[in-house]
């Protein structure tokens, strides 16, 4: 809780005038019955006819005060829960900003984007609710009873019965209730996990006409979730009832006891409507807030998700001396140490292993691998997007953490594999490699990326609209704006995790010929399956199940690499006879 | 609130256009055909609802009674210190109340059983229409945007029918009793309620007015920043690779702050409306004490009268908080069914012809004769596709990107009709074979390998419900994959969770082949079907590939050259049409663009 004061600050004032307006409220509304019970004993019993005025009117007054009450109430409320709900969000999208790609890694985008929007939503409810009916509800009931023993507090004897006897059937009722609710949650989630695998698989679906199999698994399924709904419902909706039942027998007893009071004089009629009236307003607000704190029950699951989130310690940050000494990255040598990494520290096996190689400024160097060699790893640790287990990673002879992160990122620049455009427009994209960049400079780096034609063939070129509402592009076109969103960056070392997988095998070679023609001095680091396309590369690091088992040109590795003499003959062999 | 859907699909295989269907707003187009479609459901268990209806209405009546009780018991008894009577009248109390909770209680109970039992229905046969419906439909539609209909319309639905509707009707017919019984006790002192209740509907309206306004805003503030928000984490790791974390806190904190301004607004006003209405209703309590007492006073109306007017007149205020607040649910409700019946009104895949075959067994000839297709009439993507495969061919085709080879493999299996032309199997016209009897006779292995949640034995057997645990075992050692099965915590038996997600992208590949062996197709469709397995682990599989593919009519399309060498005829697609045509020799010969684009592979 105390993790969630800084972001009520900014609305203090309106978290402490709500409460104090119901309060009035409830004052307002609590003495209605008591003077209407004047009205009858005194105003009519004694037949005084400026009384019952006066007390009317006061009734109405006290109403209209409420009504002023309650609307500051609510607007206070509103401010203090949707401000507060606001603060929260904000709260946690910079702190996802601060994330590492590890702390990414644990918490799937899916379940970050819920965390921030639904979660949320459900506190600012909760807060809303609790500015009002958790404050309302108690104090509602206390007064009710205190007025209630006022008038008479023998007959009060009754609520006294009557309050513990309804708690106790509330309790047992939700504590046998809400199990069933979860039960419920879940099938409903494997219901829909049915039909989110069927909407997936609907090509093997048909293609194999299994449509009368999904319907019986489907209707399996379903037809659990409705046997278990009818529990968890079945059971909750009995409060209603048992909470009639409660209040309808204390009127009984309250009509015969006060009936008889009436009977041998110590009690009047007026007070007994007005002792009818109480007693169902107590028992209300004893249901209120049992509902109140269900509430809260159900926010408490999404409050430790947020909390989650706010308690996440990112990993990666800027050192000190990062910070004082402020270098750039200039020339673009890679050095590896002894690098070892796992993506947990309490994993048992590291993903590298003892990785140390050299790469001069200016070289274009590929890694090679199999699938699950760590290609994709090795590269991300360089512009620190993951943080080494052990042994360093230097660059321009400098431990990169020493450098700023935005330094570093600045000087090194990663095209990952899962490559993403944001909804805008083609140079809107582009210009995240430069904000400043000029339409000639964007025209450039589009034509060294081979996406400059494809632009130019859309109606709007360059002004395109992508995502959501604008075009589609096609695995292949997204891969080339993405390379010339990062040659925009104008990196020192740039970096190609299998970027141009999509791209038909004829415009990947004019990609490779561009940037041997035009990025000379930019370090640049290529992943590959085929050696072909990367033949020519100044050094091709072989990589096998995280270690390093060969580095040198393709020329020197042919003779001495048993392994990398494999795969190219595999390769080789399936090129067949041409050449 | 909708839920946000977070479900992201990724599926667009075809690359037809998406529909990236926004949820509208909540307002049904016309309730009062929802409605009675609803009924079609409802009146299934017309008897069970005529039960809950007499129990309804006993319900009411208890209550209504009980209160009117007051009367006589203060006027006859308490007054008059008629004590035997008394008793007799606690009893009757007594026993009208326990009528009315016993009939609340089985109203409950058997209103969340037709509720449940009709959205169960809704439901299944949601989920049976999309069964039958073509895969252009699912081509067309946004995924998320089908979900959001099974998660939050069915929700809206269920809501509906388990409280709101029983609501409505308790609410309505509560406010209809008490007034009848307050124009029964005193017409002159109903006069009062007369004059309160419009103006507790007319501030009522205006206040559902200005919130639905403001929801309205809010609702697209909400879009923008959820939008943003998940466009923004799905995007997170090229935020940090570019050190945009700063411009986005900027563009965040301004949608952010929208949204709070008109959230405000939105919670202000449909906040304000419970308590308002309930305060007015206070004021109709102390207007009719006041006038009651006069009357009381002057005309000698009765006490007993007195108490159980205002007890009635209190009683007014929730029916009618209730019915304004219900109405939302019932539109959103009815909004949720329209969409429902949205889909189960789309139109099913064409029916099979009435003269349609059954194929059992096929030699695996395949015949394309002028073969034109568009995915819509105006814009053809193939054009004169003539191919002529010969039983236990096998056939490749290679193109760039969007030349048409997918599409040429969705005519087949009849999951898209050509618009012109002809394509037989066996000499047979494909449109005169009953679409399962051809579907049966195929198998096809595609790129995305979407797996189900289930083992791994399951998911093979997918492709043949009567294989055999051999037979399974024997198709994944022919595709290459029982040594890494073999290697799972529990083998075959393994569950593979979201999608195969536990699995690496070839291994799903390889298991994606093993179900099409099983399957013991004649005509096999391999849609970039190797494309995430390195070239070593396939040169290790192609023994079992070449093996799978002997003996039968199979159809490639790769990607990756190496894998189309050894066809009996290779297809080079340009912009859907045949640029070039032969086996692997004939065209390196030719120098033309098969020549090109094999070379470009090795360069």
């Amino acid at each position: 809780m105390r993790k969630y004061f800084p972001f009520f600050l900014t609305y203090k004032k309106a978290l402490i005038l709500a409460p104090l307006l119901v309060i009035i409220d409830v004052f307002c509304e609590i003495v209605q019955p008591e003077l209407m019970s004047k009205i009858v004993d005194t105003g009519v019993g004694q037949k005084n006819l400026s009384y019952i005025y006066q007390t009317g009117g006061i009734m109405v007054l006290l109403s209209l005060v409420a009504i002023a009450a309650n609307i500051g109430n609510i607007y206070y409320s509103s401010h203090a829960s949707v401000g507060f709900a606001a603060e929260l969000r904000k709260g946690m999208f910079s702190k996802i900003q601060e994330f590492s790609f590890s702390d990414l890694d644990r918490f799937s985008s899916a379940s970050l984007t819920t965390r921030i929007t639904n979660d949320i939503n459900i506190l600012q409810e909760v807060i809303m609710m609790s500015l009002r009916l958790l404050i309302r509800a108690p104090l509602m009931l206390l007064f009710a009873v205190v007025i209630a023993v006022r008038i008479n507090a023998g007959l009060a004897s009754i609520i006294a019965v009557a309050i513990p006897v309804l708690a106790i059937t509330i309790y047992v009722i939700l504590r046998r209730g809400l199990p069933f609710f979860e039960k419920m949650q879940k099938k409903l989630d494997q219901v829909n996990g049915v039909i989110q695998e069927n909407l997936i698989n609907v090509r093997v679906i048909k293609s194999f006409v299994r449509e009368d199999f999904e319907e019986r698994k489907f209707s399996f399924t379903n037809n659990e979730l409705r046997k278990i709904a009818v529990k968890a419902s079945g059971t909750v909706v009995l409060i209603m009832p048992v909470m009639q039942l409660v209040m309808n027998i204390s009127i009984v007893a309250i009509v015969w006891f006060g009936g008889n009071k009436i009977i041998s004089g110590t009690f009047q009629v007026g007070q007994l409507m007005s002792f009818i009236t109480y007693i169902t307003q107590i028992l209300m607000s004893l249901m209120m807030l049992s509902m109140t704190i269900m509430a809260f029950s159900r926010a408490e699951a999404s409050s430790e998700r947020v909390l989650e989130i706010l308690n996440t310690k990112p990993t990666i940050v800027d050192s000190i001396t990062a910070k004082e000494k402020n270098v750039q990255v200039t020339r673009g040598k890679v050095e590896f140490k002894n690098v070892c990494f796992k993506y947990h520290a309490e994993g048992s096996e590291y993903i590298l292993k003892n990785i140390s190689f050299t790469i001069a400024p200016g070289k274009t160097v590929a890694i090679i691998g199999a699938t699950g060699s760590a290609k994709s790893t090795l590269i991300q640790l360089i512009p620190r997007l993951y943080n080494v287990s052990s042994g360093n990673i230097w660059i321009d002879d400098m431990d990169i953490n020493d450098y700023t992160l935005k330094n570093l990122r600045t000087g090194v620049n990663l095209i990952l594999q899962q490559n993403e455009l944001f909804s805008g427009t083609i140079k809107q994209n582009l210009k995240w490699g430069n904000a400043t960049a000029s339409d000639k400079d964007i025209i450039t780096a589009a034509k060294y990326a081979q996406a400059h034609d494809f632009i130019m063939a859309f109606p709007e070129q360059y002004e395109t609209v992508l995502g959501q509402s604008g075009v589609n592009l096609s695995g292949g076109q997204k891969q080339r704006l993405c390379i010339a969103r990062a040659i925009l960056r104008k990196p020192v070392v740039l970096i190609l995790d299998d970027s141009t997988s999509a791209v038909d095998v004829a415009t990947e070679a004019k990609i490779r010929a561009s940037f041997n023609q035009y990025l000379q001095k930019t370090t640049t680091i290529i992943t590959a399956q085929r050696i072909s396309s990367i033949q020519s590369a100044d050094q091709i690091i072989l990589l096998d199940h995280g270690e390093i088992i060969g580095n040198g040109t393709h020329g020197e590795l042919i003779k001495t690499n048993t392994v990398y003499h494999e795969i190219y003959a595999s390769q080789q062999l399936q090129k067949g006879t041409v050449r | 609130m909708k839920e946000q859907d977070t479900n992201k699909n990724k599926l667009s295989i075809s690359g037809l256009p998406g529909r990236h269907g926004g949820i509208s707003a909540e307002k049904p187009k016309n309730s009062g055909q929802a409605i009675l479609r609803l009924w079609k459901y409802l009146s299934k268990q017309k008897i069970l609802i005529l039960v809950i209806l007499v129990l309804l209405l006993i319900n009411i009546a208890t209550t209504l009674t009980g209160s009117y009780l007051l009367r006589p018991i203060i006027n006859k008894y308490i007054i008059p210190h008629n004590v035997p009577g008394l008793i007799d009248m606690v009893f009757l109390l007594f026993g009208i109340y326990v009528i009315g909770v016993i009939a609340g209680i089985f109203q409950n109970r058997l209103m969340i059983i037709v509720a449940q039992k009709t959205v169960n229905m809704i439901r299944a046969d949601l989920f049976n229409k999309l069964q039958s419906l073509p895969l252009k439909f699912f081509d067309t539609h946004n995924h998320g945007d089908l979900m959001s209909r099974f998660t939050n319309d069915v929700d809206n639905i269920s809501d509906l029918l388990n409280t709101s509707v029983l609501q409505l009707f308790t609410s309505g017919i509560t406010l209809a009793g008490i007034f009848m019984l307050m124009i029964y006790i005193s017409p002159l002192l109903t006069l009062v309620t007369l004059i309160i209740v419009p103006v507790m509907l007319w501030v009522a309206a205006l206040i559902i007015k200005k919130s639905k306004a403001f929801f309205t805003t809010q609702q697209s503030a909400l879009g923008n920043l959820n939008g943003y928000v998940e466009e923004m984490i799905t995007g997170q790791k090229v935020v940090k690779v570019f050190c945009y974390e700063g411009n986005t806190e900027t563009a965040f904190e301004k949608l952010n702050y929208d949204l709070r301004n008109k959230a405000t607004q939105a919670q202000l006003y449909s906040g304000v409306m419970m308590p308002v209405i309930q305060n007015l209703n206070t004021i109709n309590f102390a207007l009719t004490a006041i006038l009651g007492g006069l009357l009381a006073v002057l005309r000698g109306f009765d006490l007993g009268g007195l108490a159980a007017f205002l007890q009635y007149s209190r009683q007014f205020g929730r029916p009618v908080n209730e019915i304004s607040s219900q109405y939302n649910n019932l539109q959103a409700g009815l909004a949720g069914a329209e969409r429902i019946f949205e889909i189960m009104d789309e139109i099913p895949e064409i029916a099979d012809a009435p003269d349609a075959i059954v194929l059992n067994t096929i030699k695996g000839n395949v015949q394309f004769k002028n073969v034109s297709f568009g995915y819509d009439t105006s814009k053809t993507v193939l054009k004169d596709i003539s191919l002529d495969v010969k039983a236990g061919q096998k056939i490749a085709f290679v193109g760039s990107t969007g030349a048409g080879k997918t599409t040429i493999m969705n005519l087949l299996p009849r999951f898209y009709d050509i618009l012109s032309g002809e394509i037989t199997i066996d000499g047979i016209n494909i449109q005169k074979i009953k679409r399962s009897s051809l579907r049966r006779l195929l198998a096809i292995v595609l790129q995305d390998t979407h797996l189900f949640t289930a083992s791994v034995m399951e998911n093979i057997r997918y492709g043949r419900l009567a294989a055999t645990d051999e037979e399974v075992i024997a198709a994944c050692t022919l595709a290459g994959a029982n040594t890494f099965i073999q290697q799972l915590p529990k083998g075959y038996h393994t569950i593979l969770k979201k999608d195969g997600g536990n699995l690496s992208q070839g291994q799903r590949q390889l298991l994606n082949i093993a179900r099409a062996t099983v399957s013991k197709p004649v005509i096999l469709i391999m849609d970039e079907a190797t494309s995430s397995i390195d070239t070593r682990t396939e040169q290790t599989i192609q023994k079992g590939m070449d093996q799978l593919m002997q003996d039968r009519t199979s159809f490639v399309i790769a990607h990756r050259l190496s894998t189309v060498r050894n066809a009996d005829e290779i297809i080079v697609l340009e912009n859907g049409l045949i640029t070039e045509r032969g086996n692997h020799d004939a065209l390196l010969a030719k120098k033309g663009k098969y020549y090109d684009l094999y070379n470009a592979q090795f360069d």
